[in-house]
């Protein structure tokens, strides 16, 4: 039972997404390390990470769209998921550099040092041990969506003001992440990072080893997603998302196919959020900025939402266009985006993947009105 | 006077109001096992309200509201009500547009309502089977893979129908079934749910005063919240009050 569900959620059009993105896992690793320097096919450890981190808003998006394409639970606060996973590896990543920071304590990261902390807080306890950050990236971010997603899809909260308490959720996280007496780095965040499972974070290795973890946990968000959306959960989720009311009289309870939607969400981008860290080098509480969260709204809306494919062709075409608009023309890209926002709102509203789909229909209709028009030829009454 | 044990549906000296409008008004209802019951009245007479109170959409004010002889719905959730067995048809016909018919039935098959056993669902032979008897009984057969957005308004009121029949509910509440229908589909719809009133409840709230004579079935007249008369179609509109508040001159 349990395998044909799997193979009917593993459909061709995951299998190909799927066998391209391992490729991808093992391609470019291999051009950046077995590719001699100076060889056009080289690729440098700067561009393999830069494309790492994009595969992790890729994640994010995907995680988003799970919400909100299949769900209709419009999230403006997913970053935040994203950025709790990131803070756990951060903290794991903190303790591994040991006596090598700057006051060179064994125990105590560089911040507290500096803030007079005596002892390690309660809740870093363990976080020098791998399995206890893995499972707190899991269960931060799962832990929070099921607390926020209990309370507020009970009391029935939809439309646009569960958009905006979450909004308020990624903010009310942003301002205690600023806090120095939260524990957590503060406004500096946490940074500085060494060592990764004993590997150095900075090595070439390293960096390929990580962007291959990025598309593993791509091809596995996909796959997890595929299922969930292709079996008869997903039938239910679209029709929560179309007609929430309806379901309810047909016996389902849309407060728990949400809750489960959102928990998975969370903690597929709380993983995301993970592998991001070691990439970029520094987790702050800029990464609860409620403006990340609406960009990656954006990502989602710009490559199609309620696919598989949009949100990762969003994520990694709108980064792009961020990483050469900010050189190019640094002082434009918020009104790029934002115009991109309003265009494909009004114009595509199934994004790029839908594009095509929508100009074939386009066209098949197109010959229909001339038909309708004929009766209005005779005089009206 | 009925014992209460013996009725599929029990409403009792029910009343509700809105901001001061009193849409209900000692409201008193019975409906028994396999039997079907027309309701008819102008509009704001509270025939949708009824129906909420019912499914648990709207709570009553005052009264008592039983299913099944001994089930108090006062206090229960729409989905609670919904897994009893009573099922609602909506007025404005509510499928879900963008699945495809064959997927609107599934949504509504009776089978589990966890979400564990919707993720790692099979459709069993008999689920299959079922579903195709459905698809059969509403017409829908050549139209099961196209998208519920696709289909006719009449079309759309028989999937709602078939979506009734797959949750295979002991009380069905049906809101104007034949709404945009041509004669023919309601002479259909009129057939089918004598039919289906064989072996369940059925409560059909209708305006359309042919089709009401078609189902040859009881009838109760509602205005204002409350019961105007009761009786067969024929008593109904021969009461002078009926005449004077709904049917008119």
């Amino acid at each position: 039972m349990l395998t044909k569900v799997l193979l009917t959620g593993f459909d061709t059009k995951a299998r190909w997404l799927i066998g391209l993105i391992l490729l991808v896992a093992l391609l470019v690793p291999a051009l950046s390390l077995m590719v001699p320097q100076g060889n056009p096919l080289h690729l440098d450890a700067y561009v393999v990470t830069l494309f790492g981190k994009y595969l992790t808003y890729a994640i994010l998006a995907l995680a988003l769209d799970l919400v909100w394409g299949y769900c209709g639970i419009l999230s403006l606060g997913h970053a935040a998921f994203f950025a709790l996973g990131g803070y756990g590896m951060g903290m794991y990543l903190m303790r591994q550099i040991g006596a090598r920071g700057v006051y060179a304590n064994p125990v105590l990261p560089d911040f507290m040092v500096f803030l007079n902390y005596k002892d390690l807080p309660w809740f870093w306890t363990g976080f020098d041990l791998w399995w206890v950050a893995v499972l707190a990236v899991l269960a931060v971010p799962g832990l929070v969506a099921f607390g926020f997603g209990w309370l507020a899809f009970r009391s029935r909260v939809t439309g646009v003001y569960l958009s905006i308490i979450t909004q308020a959720l990624t903010y009310a996280l942003l301002l205690a992440f600023f806090r120095n007496d939260l524990g957590m780095g503060g406004n500096n965040g946490l940074t500085d990072f060494k060592d990764i499972l004993g590997f150095n974070v900075q090595a070439p290795e390293t960096r390929a080893a990580l962007f291959a973890a990025t598309a593993l946990l791509l091809a596995g968000s996909i796959f997890v997603v595929s299922v969930i959306v292709n079996s008869k959960l997903g039938k239910v989720m679209i029709a929560v998302r179309d007609a929430e009311s309806r379901t309810r009289f047909l016996g389902w309870r849309p407060e728990n196919v949400k809750l489960f939607a959102f928990v998975v969400s969370a903690l597929i981008a709380g993983l995301a959020g993970a592998l991001y860290v070691p990439q970029v080098g520094i987790i702050n509480p800029g990464e609860f900025d409620p403006g990340n969260s609406i960009e990656a709204v954006i990502w989602v809306a710009v490559g199609g939402r309620g696919t598989l494919l949009g949100p990762i062709v969003g994520a990694l075409l709108v980064n792009l266009g961020k990483t050469v608009f900010t050189g190019a023309l640094p002082d434009y890209w918020l009104f790029a985006l934002g115009g991109l926002f309003v265009v494909v709102t009004l114009f595509m509203p199934k994004g790029i993947v839908g594009l095509w789909a929508q100009l074939r229909r386009r066209r098949a209709k197109t010959p229909a009105p001339t038909v309708d028009r004929a009766p209005s030829l005779e005089p009206a009454e | 006077m009925t014992e209460k044990h013996e009725t599929m549906l029990y409403l009792d000296g029910v009343s509700v109001s809105f901001d001061g409008f009193r849409a209900l008004n000692n409201l008193s209802i019975i409906v028994h096992p396999n039997e079907m019951l027309a309701i008819i009245g102008p509009n704001g007479a509270g025939k949708t309200t009824m129906m909420d109170i019912i499914t648990g959409k709207t709570r009553a004010d005052d009264g008592e509201v039983y299913f099944n002889g001994t089930i108090d719905l006062s206090k229960r959730s729409e989905a609670e009500i919904a897994n009893l067995g009573i099922g609602r048809k909506f007025q404005k016909p509510t499928v879900f547009e963008s699945q495809s018919v064959r997927d609107n039935l599934v949504l509504a098959l009776k089978t589990s309502r966890s979400i564990f056993s919707a993720l790692f669902y099979t459709e069993t032979d008999a689920d299959g089977a079922r579903i195709d008897d459905i698809l059969r009984t509403v017409r829908l057969t050549g139209r099961a893979e196209a998208l519920a957005a696709d289909l006719s308004h009449g079309q759309k009121q028989w999937l709602e129908i078939g979506m009734l029949l797959a949750q295979d509910p002991k009380l069905l509440l049906v809101d104007e079934p034949v709404a945009g229908m041509t004669d023919s589909e309601t002479a259909e719809t009129a057939t089918l749910l004598r039919d289906i009133a064989k072996t369940r409840s059925v409560v059909v709230v209708e305006h359309d005063m042919s089709f009401v004579r078609a189902l040859n079935t009881r009838v109760v007249c509602l205005a204002e919240g409350t019961v105007l008369a009761e009786g067969s179609l024929d008593q109904v509109s021969a009461n002078p009050i009926v005449i004077e508040r709904y049917l008119g001159r």
